[in-house]
This record gives structure tokens, sequence and C-alpha cells, in this order.
């Protein structure tokens, strides 16, 4: 299995993700600090592309990274890699924070979340992603529009796929085979194994 | 829906897009589809490539105060054998009785994973020790009082708890017996009942070995006291239904 490399730095050396995360598991604050600083950039630049708010953002990435600490025995392998254990956590807990704030509110800015560019479009002053975010943009060129547009909302704003085919204005079904087609030609085109 | 339905779910599932029902039903099908785990498996590491683009470069503070925390946050112990099938969905934590846990444990020995756990336990039986030795003398006290008045219940899913209030030292204790382990994520938060506002009245730690707890805070005035479910690190208020309200006997 290959372990996600942190790109815009110098290639991490020493012990990898499994191996910190097993020291994490016994108790290790340091080996803890170190899985910290490989995971925390992916982690809040992901949350706040669903959550947008700073401040809130900040919150939830906490709240992830104390999870990780929390749960770290509980990973398992087999499962997959440290970093999309991680990221998947940081991406179900941003997404229930949104719909809960969003449940009390308002959607009537949906609309306007079609105009919104995906997020790495937006994120100009940071660099920490460079390389990656290249290799994203060019894949998600090889996916149709409706593909393209059905995987960032629902990644990138945190949207059920009901709320998506409304958006759209595409049945359920089709939403639902987007998703999948579309991530599948993502997963090829990037080159992921799991 | 259809087995050919859910299949095509594995990519809605790996982004978080279902509806809570839709994504219970989905999991059960998961356990018994080894190319559907498959498949989920790989997208969700392909989401994953997708949140690496738009990495950040967090503030230090961030790091710091996330370490402070660590320092005095409990971690959890292994899954030490697959959670049950049957059932399934969100609430599957819950129907965790002591006595299904017990029989993880057992198959956990049989699996290899009992020196892991076993290390984690000791290490948190130590830092509860000093933790709750101070508590369980407070408790020994109120248990003991002359005063001490008792009140029983029965709690939501068949659980029963007993509350003791000494009026006299002002403290009040809580006795669960069946309670289940709250779900992943979750804690019991105690409540004093001060004539309809609940004030947070501390939380259960089921991993504790006793179902007996001292109450935080005061009696005051408070006419009884309630349990509800809230997430980890509990609530200033309820934010959900309570699973038991309890009145105090009459002062």
């Amino acid at each position: 299995m290959k372990e996600a490399v942190y790109i815009g730095g110098p290639a991490p050396v020493g012990p990898d993700l499994p191996e910190l995360l097993g020291r994490v598991a016994k108790g290790d604050q340091d080996a803890f600090a170190r899985v910290y600083d490989r995971v925390c950039g992916p982690v809040l630049g992901l949350v706040r592309s669903v959550l947008r708010d700073p401040a809130q953002s900040e919150e939830v990435a906490q709240e992830v990274l104390l999870e990780v600490w929390r749960s770290a025995a509980r990973y398992e392998r087999a499962r997959g890699s440290v970093m999309t254990w991680v990221l998947t956590l940081a991406h179900r807990r941003a997404v229930d924070r949104v719909r809960s704030a969003q449940a009390s509110s308002d959607r009537e800015h949906r609309a306007a979340l079609l105009e919104r560019t995906p997020a790495f479009d937006e994120v100009t002053e940071e660099v920490e992603a460079g390389l990656e975010r290249e290799q994203v943009r060019r894949c998600l060129r090889t996916l149709t529009e409706l593909q393209h547009q059905s995987v960032t909302l629902a990644y990138y704003q945190g949207l059920a796929y009901r709320e998506v085919a409304e958006l759209l204005a595409v049945p359920l079904g089709t939403v639902k085979t987007r998703l999948r087609d579309g991530l599948i030609r993502l997963r090829d085109c990037l080159g992921v194994e799991a | 829906m259809t087995t050919a339905d859910l299949h095509t779910l594995t990519g809605a599932y790996a982004l978080h897009a279902l509806e809570p029902g839709e994504r219970a039903e989905f999991e059960r099908h998961l356990a018994v589809c080894p190319a559907c785990a498959q498949e989920v498996r790989e997208l969700a590491a392909t989401a994953a490539r997708l949140a690496q683009a738009v990495a950040v470069r967090p503030p230090p503070a961030l790091k710091q105060r996330v370490l402070r925390r660590i320092a005095t946050e409990r971690q959890e112990p292994p899954r030490v054998a697959p959670l049950p099938r049957s059932g399934g969905g969100a609430g599957r934590g819950r129907a965790l009785s002591r006595f299904s846990l017990a029989a993880c444990l057992a198959a956990a020995v049989t699996f290899g994973g009992i020196a892991v756990w076993q290390h984690q336990e000791a290490q948190d039986a130590r830092r509860r020790a000093q933790e709750t030795h101070q508590r369980a003398e407070e408790l020994a006290t109120v248990l003991a009082a002359p005063d001490a008045e008792v009140v029983t219940g029965k709690l939501t899913g068949g659980a029963s708890g007993t509350v003791v209030v000494s009026r006299g030292r002002n403290r009040a204790a809580f006795i669960a017996s069946g309670m289940p382990k709250p779900p992943a994520g979750k804690v019991y938060q105690l409540w004093y009942d001060d004539g309809g506002t609940m004030r947070p009245a501390g939380l259960m730690d089921p991993s504790a070995g006793s179902d007996t707890v001292l109450l935080a805070g005061r009696v005051g005035s408070a006419s009884g006291m309630g349990i509800t479910v809230e997430p980890s690190g509990g609530s200033p208020r309820p934010t959900s239904e309570p699973v038991a309200l309890m009145n105090f006997p009459a002062a």
C-alpha cells in the first residue's frame, strides 16, 4: 500500500505514518506531533473548503486531530492509509457540521454554490500543495462536466447527493452513478491504490 | 433498494453524500460485499487526494492548542473484535451490552490483540487511580451520610438507576445498573434539574470500572437529576432527549 506523501517540503525522513500512529496509540506525544505536521495542512484545507468560516474550520480541524489522538489504536492498516483514514474523519466531521448548521438556516444561497469555483482555484496564497494540486486539477479535467460538478459539490462543498441532484436539476440515480464513475476515473488518473 | 442499486452507492458513500438511512443500509450491504468494500477503500483514498490538493498552512497556534489538549485527553483502547453485523447502522454502538463486550475481549485472546489492550488498560488504570482517589472518598461520604436518601428508577433500554442524595452534605451520587456503552464519540452526561433548567453535573465514565459516580457540583435547590447522551467532552446544555429523569426525595 502506498502512503500518501506530503507535498511541498522535503520528503519526510524517519518513521512512516503507520509506524508513528502505532506509537501514538501507545500514548507517545512526540509521535503525535509528527503525525500532526504531516496531516494538519490537508485536514484544515479540506474542512475550510466545506465550512468556509475560518474560525469554525479551525475548531473542527482541532476536533479531528483530537480524535486521531484518541482513536489511534482503532486505525486498521488493512482498511487504507493513515492519510485516508484521517481525511475521512475530517470530511465526515465537516459534513456533519455543515449539515446541522444548514438544517436550521436557509439554503437559498445554494445557487451561489454553483458559481463557486473549486476551492483549489481560489486558494492562491497557499503553496503547500502545489504539485498535488496540479495533478488533481489535471485529472479533474478528464471528467465530464456532470461528473466534475457532482464530485466537487459533494466533496468540496459537503452536499448530500440529493442536494446535488436538486442543484444540477438531474435525476437522483444520475448523480449516484456520476459520483461513482467520476471517482473511478479520478482514481485511475491519479493512480490511486488501496 | 435492489442489490444492483446498492452497488452504485460506493461513490456517494465514500463522499459522505448519503442520507443517514441509506448510509446504514449501505453499510449492512458492505459487510457482505467484499468487492464493494474494496471499491469504497479505493474511492475514499481518491477523495483523500482531492483533500491534499487543497492543503493549507495551518496557523502555529492551532498546533500549540492541540498539543496542549492531548496531554490530558484519554485514549480509547483498540477495537478488539469485529462489530456484530446484525442490527447495523448508527445505533450499533448503543446495542453493545457489557456481556457482548466481555465476549469481544474473550475473542481478542484468540486474535492475539490482548497484549496491546492490556498495555492500554494498565496505563488507563494508573491515570484513573490518581484521578478517582479523591472522588471516591467524597463519594463514600455521600453514600454513608446519615441523611442519605435513595430513589431508584427505570432508564430507557431496560437499565436502572439509583440516586443517593445527602442534603446535609449537599451532594448526590448516581448508581447505574445495566447501562449500555454510549455510542462511539458520545458520553452520558449528568444534570441537576433546577426546576426545569438543567445544570451540568459531570460525565459518566463507563470504562472506569464502576457504575457509581459522584455528581459534580452541589445539589443546591435541585429537585431532581437527568441523564442525556452528549458528544464527547459533554455540552453546556442538553442537546438530546434525556435517557432518564429522576426526582429527588422531597427536602
